[in-house]
């Protein structure tokens, strides 16, 4: 039977070993794809997936070789979790509006589509009646 | 061995960052440089939680995690900034 602290070892070095693979493939792929609705999967996997797994690395690590249980980790990776969709989605927005203006290079899948014929998506248009935005400035 | 892996772990992120600053400096559109901007902050990140492992000091995590908010306000503010030409409205 293998002992405690070489389990513990593996597994903090795994979590380590995974989580800076990922993030290197995250950077790769932001590099290699064509455009940029392509380009920002690659971070994505990168911030959840790679740091994720680095900071699970460091929880393991501090209680297994510290003795301490240590609870910034999840703060951060929550944080993280909560943000990283937040930036994606502002940055997708700039991306349609410079479509619109013709100062970006549409990807191979083209420009997407309007939601229905009588509208546009949501980001191009100004708010809808009785909806909270439209309702608080009058 | 954990010595070793934080080793391999900073070569990996030492060359993620490099890829991102060739997107930054290479574009070709704002919203890219943007994307590598908001990458090279969470590789940042990760390149601190490593040293916060091999330096056995959880003060690193603070500036983790400071960075990661700092980060994510930055992002917006750039995006605000080009969706509507100010940052505060």
């Amino acid at each position: 039977m293998m002992e405690l602290g070489l389990i513990a070892e593996i597994a903090t070095s795994a979590m380590i070993v995974l989580g800076s693979l990922l993030a290197l493939i995250g950077s790769w792929g932001m590099v290699r794809l064509p455009t940029l609705m392509e380009r920002l999967h690659g971070p994505a996997k990168a911030t959840t997936l790679g740091l994720g797994a680095l900071l699970v690395g460091s929880v393991l690590y501090y209680q297994f070789y510290k003795g301490q249980w240590s609870a910034h980790e999840l703060l951060i990776s929550l944080f993280l979790f909560i943000t990283a969709p937040i930036a994606a989605n502002m940055i997708a927005k700039v991306h349609l509006h410079r479509l619109r203006q013709d100062r970006a290079k549409a990807g191979p899948a083209g420009t997407p589509p309007a939601p229905s014929e009588q509208s546009d998506w949501s980001t191009f248009e100004a708010p809808h009646s009785d909806t909270p935005v439209a309702t608080s400035q009058e | 061995m954990i010595g070793y892996t934080v080793i391999f772990g900073l070569a990996c992120l030492t060359l993620a960052l490099l890829l991102n600053l060739w997107r930054l400096l290479r574009g070709p559109e704002v919203a890219d440089r943007i994307v590598a901007l908001d990458t090279m902050v969470i590789n940042a990140i990760a390149v601190i939680v490593l040293i916060g492992i091999a330096d056995a000091n959880d003060i690193y995590f603070e500036a983790a995690l400071l960075l990661a908010m700092v980060g994510f306000v930055g992002t917006v503010a750039y995006c605000k900034f080009i969706l509507r030409g100010d940052i505060v409205e």
